[in-house]
């Protein structure tokens, strides 16, 4: 019961915390000061407390895409277990729900982008989309390396699997899948060898100029979800990447926090020492992703 | 058989799709440099009791292809000031699927190969296999000297991955033969390439075609 508390505590209220640790080491890469770590709270505040502008030429899409978006990244979160724990909801199969929340959510965002009628927005629809297409197969091939694995279909379980192989089994094809789901982390929550957060040229840009027409509250629970997806996603990794488990759930709590923050690092020492790709060699990213994801499950089923 | 083996091997290769999707000259180098390192990791891996043959094979290795070779390398990569592979014969994301294409067959067909037991459940003979692909690929289809270069060292490591199959029993001679010839080889590649840029002031070597006598 108390497991579950935290869960939602910090499933709802450490999110915008892994974009400032995500700043500040880029700041300290660059020998810059960086906002305060609490920055992104501040922002999320500010936008609520504004007013809308919404666009004559949008319907009820525009406004209700992110309040669509958001809820179903928190369901999909609801479905991950953290660390050891297990997760709130689970169910048989319930890793093709996992899946498409977050392929809702991308729906509405890309549908409220072209409502806007923009021709930058439709743009970026036309991108996100195209790339959500070569990501998924990678996070079905990393699934479904881990569904064999487990011999099971409950994500809450299937997650477990690094846990329980840990110790005999043959780690190889989890680094593979390891390697394909931090790329797919990074696509999917639009950092920067696939998309620069921090952009603000239309033409360049991916999942930011899909929102471009939103403001105050709406733009702040679009930032809020895209930091959720970045939570619930990094929960993922971490289950390959650090499949430990202390046995104490006081610790473990910890532990899970101090890698959740250690992976942001890690992605602020991506974002620091790469450059953005250009968009044509997106796919190829993507490609190889998809590549390493398979090549886990053919090294385990062969 | 340890279970790092395996991790490794399986970066190794994650290794050569790198090597063979990027453009950039210098990732190329950096890419196998650590690919180089890491197998010199492997006989620190294979052996139980650690002997003092295994630890100077995996020593001389480190040193040579994670360090020697690829400071070399970037040496020459200075004094010729290239940065770019940019016409290669297959196209980057099409050598990358061949190279993924050829890892997977490696994968799946290496169980059909007649192996002793104790060879069959480590990746090395896959692994070796597609090594070897990928720095024929990389040999073949670039252009420029220095990556055809990058693409024999990735050869080699294939063909070294494949020598660990005999380390119990293999004379540490042989080995260091091995690293002393590709040292050589590398060392003369490096003053052919210094000769072919001054003499074309461009590191194509299809260019070399034009040379008469």
């Amino acid at each position: 019961m108390i497991n579950l508390l935290i869960h939602f505590v910090l499933m709802l209220a450490m999110p915008p915390l892994l974009l400032g640790v995500i700043n500040k080491t880029k700041a300290l890469f660059a020998g810059r000061k960086g906002p305060p770590l609490l920055q992104s709270y501040y922002d999320l505040i500010k936008l609520a407390r504004k007013d809308m502008v919404i666009s004559q030429t949008t319907t009820w899409i525009f406004v209700a895409a992110p309040v669509i978006t958001l809820v179903g990244i928190l369901m999909a979160g609801c479905l991950v277990p953290l660390g050891p724990f297990h997760a709130p909801v689970s169910f048989t199969g319930d890793l093709i729900l996992f899946a498409y929340l977050f392929a809702v959510g991308r729906f509405f965002t890309t549908a409220a982008a072209l409502d806007t009628g923009s021709p930058f927005e439709g743009m970026g629809a036309a991108r996100e989309v195209t790339f959500a297409c070569l990501s998924e197969p990678a996070l079905f091939f990393a699934l479904l390396v881990l569904a064999k694995m487990s011999g099971t279909l409950m994500l809450g379980d299937l997650l477990h699997a690094p846990l329980m192989v840990s110790g005999q089994g043959d780690p190889a094809s989890l680094v593979l899948v390891a390697i394909g789901m931090f790329i797919l982390l990074l696509a999917e929550n639009s950092r920067i060898p696939v998309d620069d957060p921090n952009t603000h040229l239309e033409l360049t840009m991916i999942h930011e100029v899909m929102v471009l027409d939103h403001s105050g509250p709406l733009l702040g629970l679009i930032l809020y979800g895209a930091s959720i997806k970045l939570f619930v996603l990094g929960a993922v990794l971490l289950h390959i990447l650090f499949p430990f488990q202390s046995g104490s759930a006081l610790l473990d709590w910890g532990l899970f926090i101090v890698e959740m923050l250690g992976l942001a690092v890690g992605v602020g020492v991506v974002e620091s020492i790469m450059a953005r790709l250009q968009m044509r060699h997106v796919p190829y990213l993507l490609i190889a992703a998809i590549l390493f994801c398979a090549f886990g499950f053919v090294l385990l089923v062969r | 058989m340890n279970p790092l083996l395996n991790a490794l091997l399986v970066v190794v290769l994650a290794l050569n799709l790198f090597a063979l999707g990027t453009s950039r000259i210098v990732t190329v180098i950096k890419l196998v440099s650590l690919q180089g390192f890491l197998l010199g990791l492997i006989p620190l891996l294979m052996e139980e009791h650690l002997g003092w043959s295994a630890t100077l094979a995996s020593g001389g290795a480190i040193l040579l292809k994670g360090a020697i070779i690829p400071f070399m390398m970037l040496r020459a990569m200075r004094d010729v000031q290239i940065k770019r592979e940019m016409e290669p014969l297959i196209g980057f994301l099409p050598s990358m699927l061949l190279g993924a294409l050829a890892t997977g067959f490696a994968l799946l067909f290496s169980k059909a190969l007649p192996l002793a037991g104790e060879h069959t459940t480590p990746l090395l003979v896959p692994a070796a296999l597609a090594t070897i692909f990928v720095g024929f690929i990389l040999l073949t289809t670039r252009a420029k000297a220095i990556t055809q270069v990058m693409g024999y060292l990735v050869l080699e490591n294939g063909i070294y991955i494949f020598g660990m199959l005999l380390l119990g029993t293999m004379p540490l001679v042989v080995e260091l033969g091995v690293l002393l010839d590709l040292f050589v080889a590398v060392f003369v590649i490096c003053i052919i390439i210094n000769h072919i840029n001054q003499a074309f002031s461009s590191l194509d070597t299809r260019r070399l075609v034009a040379l008469k006598e």
